[in-house]
């Protein structure tokens, strides 16, 4: 028999502010087990922990029961203690009586019998633990960074610094992300392109970084400190080592008229392309959809020209595969596609167009050489219209409830920039709010307002409709003054709301990394562990975890790689104990566990076994605690029970449910 | 029958197979047992008829562990539960030569009773290989008729069709049963309030008597050691309390089973009670198909069924919390 000691906290108003923390003491006392209970204004403090310590020395105690917050926040915390006086982590137990029970009450009746029964459950638990030991693991000193973006590079850069092998995959054929395609960048005004090409030759020239461009990730096994990933080298259809980056090939290229992604499909580029100038690698990749030569099997101009021969049609995929010790996801983001949005005109105008088109079009380097036109009929535009929060906060299901963060700003600067640039053409911006917090951003605004002369109209534009003559004509409210306005527009912006980048949703589920339902990262805590994901040896960088800026996303790119060098920095890790075990006498060797096993875990071998007398080989589960992370999924898999979690076992949850309904 | 019982002799007697596998006479004339033949002259006892419903498939498994080939005998529908034995490794394909026997449809005694035909002593027309339509009883109350028909099991009015999936060789001809939707009766139960399903499972399994029966006739049922008879499980105690069989023992083991079954019907076919268990896993059947797309447990070897496999495309918890 256990002796218990059941310690319940107030957490100051927290939990005793709606449960009666006497009575839950009364109560715990009573359970099977239990010789000590007691409650403390704040069981987390030093002198909180001291009374958890002197009780397991005094009275002897086998188990421990904390009635507090999530184990999430404290399980650590006390166990370190329970380990302090003596006893076995692993023989301490928390009751969540304030997120699963004082935060979610308001009724001190109901809530107390609720965190009664908790606390029962816990007891109930402890009952049945038995001490655990955990193992060891090592860790490989490499990250990988998923996305070449800011965020991808930054992190890269950080802990490259620091000493350690980084390898970058991006998708794309060159490294840069969204950044790159902008043309200025908020509040200073600097040349985007400026400012990341050399972060991107800084990447590309470092010793400890290896860049993977045009490449996947395919397959994300093993755990944190160890993981072994696959990635795809797509075929580019040429020999990087070859290449020299003269670009004749591109030149030559007879398929010309093929969208080109990196102009948001403004402009057109051959099928044998390199995205865009300062792309790195400075290699051409083929598009095997649009080549003619992959499409008719005649053509090869490119391979004709090149003068390092370098074209290699027969290249095939390859896979990588490689272990690392921490991975970075900076998979960034997209615009939402406008496509519901039927009142704006996006799909029915071409001068109805998405803000990150607008940069394209303002870029030196963009499909019309900086010269801002429309794209309908090439005339330069006299009113421009700025819609704000098209898809963002957004109550209906064809947006995002979030507010999208960037806009506001980046509306503040192409106002101002074309105001600067063509001075006489009206710029009119339809806001809900303007959200400026930020180092210099409110002062920026009210620039644009102030300084250049942009007319902001609080209010939501209804419709935006084609005219024969080509114009826009714009029907919005003005909230402010309550009335309705039509005006004539010659160029209508949107600001689309932004989304995580569609390919994290598979890269989360192969990281077992959790999202939420907008499909951005989850963090291990919003406060406390903002660039962590919940799935120990992730970390998250960027847009990925949550909308933000270029100065955000650096930043998080750094607090990433602090993380994760503080991870490759150790030469072991402690592994959880609670793994899975086999019982090879119940084990009916069916595989159902191994093929539910998102680990790769659990293996099958032929074993001799003794069942009471009966010697016979039979084909039983072996779990691998190295790779186990202690899900449970085997065990809820294994009809005969054969699987258990040691720390979680069968029993043990049934105690605790049979104490819950007692 | 003849021809079946024949070559099983020759199989036998040239030593492809160390043993058969296959049904022998019971004390009536329709209660055929299941039963292990060794030598050619003890074949003079095999029989095959209308009354041999029971799947041999997972008799397989204790065969496996013999020396030498077994020949077994499996109707199309049997092949189903051979084949998801081969899938959890429980089965040896090696040591079994399977003999796929024609079914066209089998009997059930107590669908006879219920047409009141008592104290039969004779019956004709329920050979394998004859196509009568009607069955005639001599009873100790005289001659009695009924259809072949209205005498046959539930499983072989949603009959998954004459094709055996798995075999070395085929005997005899099949036969098209199916006249019946296979979720009719599931989508009645559907139909009920919360509290009209539950005095329905409960005036169904107040029956049970924990016989077992059922779970010793599944093939999906093949653990080597039950949970209910683990003494590592607080389940064993739990047994003893009164409304376990009401309340827990079917559903759990509809659970353990669920995405394995093949809908076999074996559970209703031998339950003394008559309680219809085969409608808990076809409502398991149900969902999956409703939820993962048409799944047939058993169609095929080595399948991996939509519940022990992650897909992208799967639904998410949320909505079948939400559907109930």
């Amino acid at each position: 028999m256990q002796k218990i000691g059941v310690f319940v906290c107030h957490c100051g108003t927290n939990i005793a502010g709606t449960v009666d923390v006497k009575k839950v003491v009364e109560m715990a006392a009573k359970e099977p087990g239990v010789v000590h209970a007691e409650d403390y204004q704040y069981m987390c403090s030093e002198a909180g922990q001291s009374k958890i310590i002197a009780a397991i020395q005094e009275k002897g105690l086998t188990g421990v029961v904390v009635c507090s917050c999530s184990p999430r926040m404290h399980e650590a915390t006390f166990r370190k203690a329970a380990e302090k006086a003596g006893l076995n982590p692993y023989m301490v137990e928390i009751a969540n009586i304030r997120e699963h029970c004082s935060w979610i009450h308001k009724d001190m009746q109901e809530a107390t019998e609720k965190a009664v029964i908790l606390a029962r459950a816990a007891i109930a638990k402890v009952n049945l633990n038995a001490p655990l030991k955990a193992g060891e693991s090592r860790v490989t000193k490499r990250a990988l960074v998923i996305g070449g973006g800011i965020a991808g590079i930054q992190s890269a850069l950080d802990i490259a610094d620091a000493g350690y092998e980084v390898d970058i995959v991006e998708k794309t054929p060159s490294i840069g992300g969204r950044m790159s395609q902008l043309d200025k960048t908020f509040p200073t005004l600097d040349c985007s392109a400026c400012i990341l090409t050399p972060k991107m030759v800084e990447a590309a020239a470092h010793e400890k970084i290896h860049i993977y461009t045009f490449s996947e990730v395919e397959k994300v096994s093993g755990f944190v400190g160890d993981f072994t990933v696959d990635i795809r080298k797509k075929a580019r259809s040429v020999d990087m080592d070859k290449c020299t980056g003269c670009g004749v090939c591109s030149e030559k290229c007879p398929s010309k008229k093929n969208p080109s992604e990196f102009n948001r499909g403004l402009g057109n580029r051959s099928a044998i392309y390199i995205p865009f100038a300062q792309a790195i690698p400075n290699v051409p990749v083929i598009d095997r959809e649009q080549c003619i030569k992959f499409k008719t099997g005649k053509c090869g101009a490119c391979s004709k020209v090149c003068q390092a021969g370098a074209i290699d049609y027969e290249q095939q995929d390859e896979i990588v595969t490689q272990k690392y010790g921490a991975i970075v996801v900076a998979t960034g983001f997209d615009m939402i596609k406008l496509d519901k949005y039927d009142e704006y005109a996006y799909s029915q105008s071409k001068d109805v167009i998405t803000s990150l088109e607008l940069e394209r079009l303002m870029n030196a380097a963009g499909p019309t050489g900086g010269h801002l036109e429309r794209l309908s009929d090439g005339r330069a535009p006299k009113n421009i219209v700025f819609v704000q929060c098209v898809g963002s906060r957004c109550a209906d299901e064809r947006g995002k409830s979030y507010c999208s963060k960037i806009c506001c700003m980046y509306t503040a600067k192409h106002a101002m920039l074309i105001r600067d640039k063509y001075p006489d053409t009206n710029v009119t911006v339809f806001y809900i709010d303007v959200r400026t917090p930020g180092k210099n951003f409110d002062e920026f605004y009210r620039r644009a307002v102030e300084d250049y002369g942009v007319n902001y109209v609080k209010g939501q534009v209804g419709k935006v409709l084609p005219q024969p003559d080509g114009s826009l004509l714009v029907q919005a409210s003005d909230l402010l003054d309550n009335r309705q306005i039509k005006m004539e527009a010659d160029l209508v912006v949107l600001a689309a709301a932004i989304e995580p980048n569609p390919d994290v949703r598979r890269i989360a589920t192969m990281l077992t990394a959790s999202i939420d339902t907008n499909n951005f990262l989850t963090e291990a805590h919003a406060k406390l562990r903002p660039v962590e994901s919940p799935t120990a040896g992730i970390f998250l960088s960027g847009v990925c975890q949550g909308p933000k800026d270029i100065p955000e996303t650096v930043a998080q790119a750094g607090a990433a790689a602090v993380k994760a060098i503080g991870l490759l920095a150790k030469d072991k890790l402690l592994t959880n104990p609670c793994t899975a075990q086999s019982d090879e006498l119940l084990c009916n060797g069916c595989s159902q566990c191994a093929n539910v096993c998102p680990y790769g875990a659990i293996s099958y071998e032929e074993k001799l076994v003794n069942d009471h007398g009966i010697r016979e080989t039979r084909r039983v589960a072996v779990v691998n605690n190295a790779l186990c992370q202690g899900c449970g999924a085997c065990t809820v898999t294994c009809p005969s029970g054969a699987m258990d979690l040691q720390g979680f076992s069968n029993r043990q949850i049934i105690s605790e449910v049979d104490a819950i309904c007692r | 029958m003849q021809e079946l019982r024949d070559r099983v002799k020759e199989l036998l007697a040239d030593g492809t197979v160390d043993r058969v596998l296959g049904w022998k006479a019971g004390d009536l004339p329709y209660n055929p047992e299941a039963a292990y033949f060794e030598t050619v002259e003890s074949l003079d006892e095999f029989v095959y008829n209308g009354f041999c419903g029971a799947n041999l498939s997972k008799m397989m498994i204790e065969a496996s562990k013999l020396e030498g080939k077994t020949l077994v005998c499996l109707k199309p529908c049997d092949t189903y539960s051979f084949n998801q034995l081969i899938t959890e490794h429980r089965v040896d394909r090696e040591k079994a030569y399977i003999l796929g026997v024609g079914c066209k449809g089998k009997l059930d005694m107590e669908k006879v009773r219920a047409l009141g035909i008592k104290g039969v002593e004779q019956v004709q027309g329920a050979e394998a290989d004859g196509d009568a339509e009607h069955l005639t009883f001599q009873t100790i109350y005289g001659e009695k008729n009924c259809s072949y028909s209205a005498a046959m099991l539930e499983r072989c009015h949603v009959c998954k069709g004459k094709e055996h999936r798995i075999y070395d060789e085929l005997i005899g001809e099949s036969k098209e049963t199916k006249d019946a939707e296979r979720f009719t009766e599931v989508e009645k139960i559907e139909a009920m309030s919360p509290e009209e399903k539950f005095a329905y499972f409960q005036k169904e399994l107040s029956k049970c008597i924990r016989c077992n029966a059922c779970r010793n006739a599944c093939p999906a049922c093949s653990c080597r050691k039950c949970v209910f008879d683990s003494t590592k499980f607080d389940s064993a105690q739990k047994a003893n309390v009164d409304s376990f069989e009401e309340r827990m023992f079917h559903i759990i083991r509809a659970f353990h089973v669920a995405g394995r079954c093949t809908d076999c019907g074996e559970c209703s076919r031998v339950c003394p009670q008559g309680i219809p268990l085969h409608l808990f896993n076809r409502k398991f059947i149900k969902d999956i198909d409703t939820f993962y797309g048409e799944y047939q447990a058993g169609s095929e070897a080595d399948m991996r069924g939509p519940l022990v496999s992650y897909t992208f495309d799967d639904i998410e918890p949320g909505q079948t919390a939400e559907r109930g």
